[in-house]
């Protein structure tokens, strides 16, 4: 069993995004938005927006860094002090993104504009997120110090899934609530390429240099420098 | 000198009538479809009035174009390259769809399926975006149409709260009110701000006719396009989750027919051509200073007839058929030569390549013991005074500040530079036809516009007596070279299927 949800749906869901996302970028480009629905309601969306996406992504953040570079999240949470800090932070960011998604769950079930431009697989995706973010704070919570044990546990299974020599063992003996979290992420994984999530690979992070002005030419283009042109 | 060649476009206001053809046009060929109701690539305006989206002029509010910071260099009003993504989550200068309207039908089946009762069925308002009843339509295209002297719309309008405390007054009184039509489509701009604020690059312009474009498929939705443009002109669609914007007809113009919004308009008051201008100097005359904007907007527009810009023309690979077009181009006439049309709100820095002649009749017209007098400023003067005709544009029913704060970035001299040709051109036309004008008048008033009365006619025929072929200037674009390029000639067959614009699945929400 173990086997199943820790080796294989794994490879699963990794080999589900990046295919099937690769395939949908390619056959179907036009499917990539974000979606935004700040169009149709602009205030509630502020607050469930902007908190939801900062609190998200310096979490993802952590678990990255903890991840790809174990002995510098090793180094970074060696002094106790900055232990405490980030697992504060961790908590305060994981119920702060808790709120803001319910908020933003709510704003798309009680305003009749954003209801209608609701997919199914939209609350899919956001009830699974609400449900991760919301293990997320029970575990860091109650099974303290994740900081350290991830490096220890975690990280070693990752890799070891990312080298092809799996060890499921590392964290067979968690607990069921950790155990369901890594579960839900590798589902969200998966339905990653299935839902709007696509946009987090769409990050406009090009923008930082790109020519503010873009030209292009149907024909070959002509020589010569010009104004600001790509 | 880098020249390329632009499809350009002037609008006579005087020629408007208001009658909203071009927008139904317009709509009914491209935005009738789920997510573009409430999109008109194409709105006629009342001015004063406060406009499509609600005081889309208010660049405070909507953060739109481009401004000129301490040290001279231009920047992006909405933010800088970092803001654009900490402000990807929420765009904080992002008008809502209220701000336009909400779209509606009626339930029109009602009518039909109402069970017999005692009074007559009604069609209720169902709204567009939620299919639900709309008991109270709170706004709508067109919702400040022709409430020249109103409270709510034209005391609001963003060019009238610049003016003074009397002169807002004196646009209130009865006697004193005033309107005209301003129909507007995207500008084509030469430094469009919503291609510079795409954080994807997803807008272009393209490099043969200028025509500004967003593609479909490289948009992302992070709707920075919509608060970029200063004229508000790109519009985000909810259903497809996609900004699209005026396309000007490309697959008309590539078959040599004017866009559907000119070909339809009644008043004929559109013309459309190409120009020849120097995409070098855009970014320094973007820079001047707003009196100056005018004139260094014109200054990129070159002639086409002098052999440096057509050597230059050609060099960038631009077709004989194209300059000719330059040559014969409406839009060239009333831009340089004759310097009638001036660009809408030259201030916002995207350089506009759509051109306005501004409208003389609610300069001239009045209000005499009850009678509305389109020729009030015509009159013959007493033949031992000067006429009032002279005088009519210090005396304009409108102040001069509005149409400056529409049309030159505030510079009065510049707009009655405008309108003292304008009138001279009533007044010699006149003194032609109706012979009621005095000679001196006449050429007191063709020597204030640097007019000469052979000017003052070809003015009046490409005014008034245009033909088809006269108003559309559109050269063959060339496609055929488009799709050979430098490359070996395709078999046609080979791009059958991906031809027309590209879609294969429909422009719909699939995820």
């Amino acid at each position: 069993m173990s086997d199943v949800i820790f080796v294989g749906f794994p490879y699963v869901a990794v080999a589900l995004a990046i295919l099937v996302g690769i395939y949908r970028y390619r056959s179907d480009t036009f499917s990539y938005s974000s979606f935004s629905s700040q169009l149709l309601e602009n205030q509630k969306l502020f607050w469930g927006s902007a908190l939801w996406h900062y609190a998200v992504v310096l979490i993802l953040l952590a678990h990255f860094i903890a991840f790809l570079l174990p002995p510098l999240w090793g180094g970074i949470i060696g002094s106790p002090s900055m232990r405490f800090f980030l697992e504060a932070l961790g908590l305060i960011l994981s119920l702060v993104g808790f709120l803001a998604l319910g908020w933003l769950m709510m704003r798309r079930f009680s305003t009749r504009r954003i209801y209608v431009v609701t997919t199914r697989m939209d609350w899919v995706v956001v009830s699974l997120l609400l449900f991760q973010m919301l293990l997320g704070f029970v575990v860091s919570l109650s099974y303290r110090w994740g900081g350290e044990w991830f490096v220890s546990s975690t990280a070693p299974w990752l890799w070891s899934l990312v080298t092809f020599s799996p060890k499921p063992e590392y964290v067979t003996a968690f607990p069921f609530l950790i155990q369901l979290h890594f579960f839900t992420g590798f589902l969200l994984i998966a339905l990653f390429p299935f839902s709007r999530l696509v946009h987090l690979v769409a990050f406009p992070i090009g923008y930082l240099w790109r020519p503010y002005q873009r030209v292009i030419w149907n024909r070959a283009p002509r020589p010569g420098p010009g104004f600001r042109t790509s | 000198m880098d020249i390329r060649a632009q499809v350009s476009m002037v609008f006579h206001l005087d020629k408007c009538i208001g009658c909203h053809t071009c927008s139904i046009a317009c709509k009914n060929i491209w935005t009738d479809r789920q997510g573009t109701e409430y999109m008109w690539w194409n709105n006629v305006e009342t001015k004063p009035g406060t406009g499509y989206p609600t005081q889309w002029e208010d660049q405070e509010k909507y953060k739109g174009g481009w401004e000129r910071d301490s040290r001279g260099r231009l920047k992006l009003k909405l933010q800088g390259r970092a803001g654009a993504l900490t402000n990807i989550f929420y765009n904080p200068s992002l008008p809502t769809l209220d701000d336009y309207y909400e779209p509606w039908t009626y339930d029109y089946k009602n009518l039909f399926d109402a069970p017999e009762g005692d009074d007559q069925p009604t069609a209720r308002a169902v709204s567009l975006v939620t299919g639900d009843f709309m008991d109270t339509l709170e706004a709508g295209p067109n919702w400040d149409d022709d409430m020249g002297g109103s409270e709510v719309y034209a005391a609001n309008d963003p060019n009238v709260l610049k003016l003074s405390e009397n002169e807002q007054q004196s646009l209130k009184t009865l006697e004193q009110t005033v309107f005209f039509y301003l129909p507007r489509i995207c500008n084509h701009c030469l430094n469009p701000g919503c291609v510079a604020a795409c954080p994807t690059g997803a807008i272009y312009k393209r490099g043969e006719d200028g025509i500004v474009l967003i593609s479909q498929n490289r948009c992302r939705a992070w709707r920075m396009c919509v608060s970029g443009c200063p004229y508000k002109k790109t519009y985000f669609n909810w259903s497809t989750g996609k900004s699209e914007k005026c396309i000007l007809c490309y697959p008309r113009l590539e078959s040599g027919q004017p866009p559907a919004c000119f070909h339809s308009c009644v008043g004929r008051i559109r013309y459309i051509g190409m120009v020849l201008y120097d995409a070098d100097g855009i970014e320094q005359a973007a820079r001047s200073p707003d009196d100056g904007l005018v004139d260094a907007q014109k200054a990129l527009i070159k002639d086409p007839y002098d052999p440096e810009v057509i050597a230059g023309a050609k060099r960038n690979g631009i077709g004989d058929a194209v300059i000719t077009a330059a040559q014969n181009s409406p839009v060239y006439k009333f831009v340089k030569r004759w310097g009638l049309a001036l660009p809408l709100h030259p201030e916002f820095r995207t350089m506009p390549m759509l051109f306005y002649v501004p409208p003389l009749l609610p300069v001239i017209a009045a209000i005499r013991d009850g009678q509305y007098e389109t020729t009030a400023g015509m009159e013959t003067a007493p033949a031992d005074e000067t006429g009032p005709n002279l005088n009519t544009v210090d005396q304009a029913r409108i102040p001069m500040q509005y149409m400056a704060s529409l049309f030159t970035a505030g510079n009065i001299e510049k707009i009655k530079q405008v309108y003292h040709k304008l009138v001279a051109v009533r007044m010699y036309m006149r003194s032609e036809q109706v012979g009621d004008q005095k000679e001196a008048d006449v050429q007191e008033a063709l020597r204030r516009a640097e007019l000469t009365p052979e000017q003052c006619i070809s003015i009046f025929e490409l005014t008034s007596l245009p033909t088809f072929e006269e108003r559309f200037v559109v050269p063959p674009m060339e496609r055929e070279r488009a799709m050979d390029g430098e490359l070996p000639p395709l078999d046609p067959y080979s791009r059958k299927a991906a031809g027309g614009f590209g879609f294969r699945d429909a422009p719909a929400r699939r995820f």
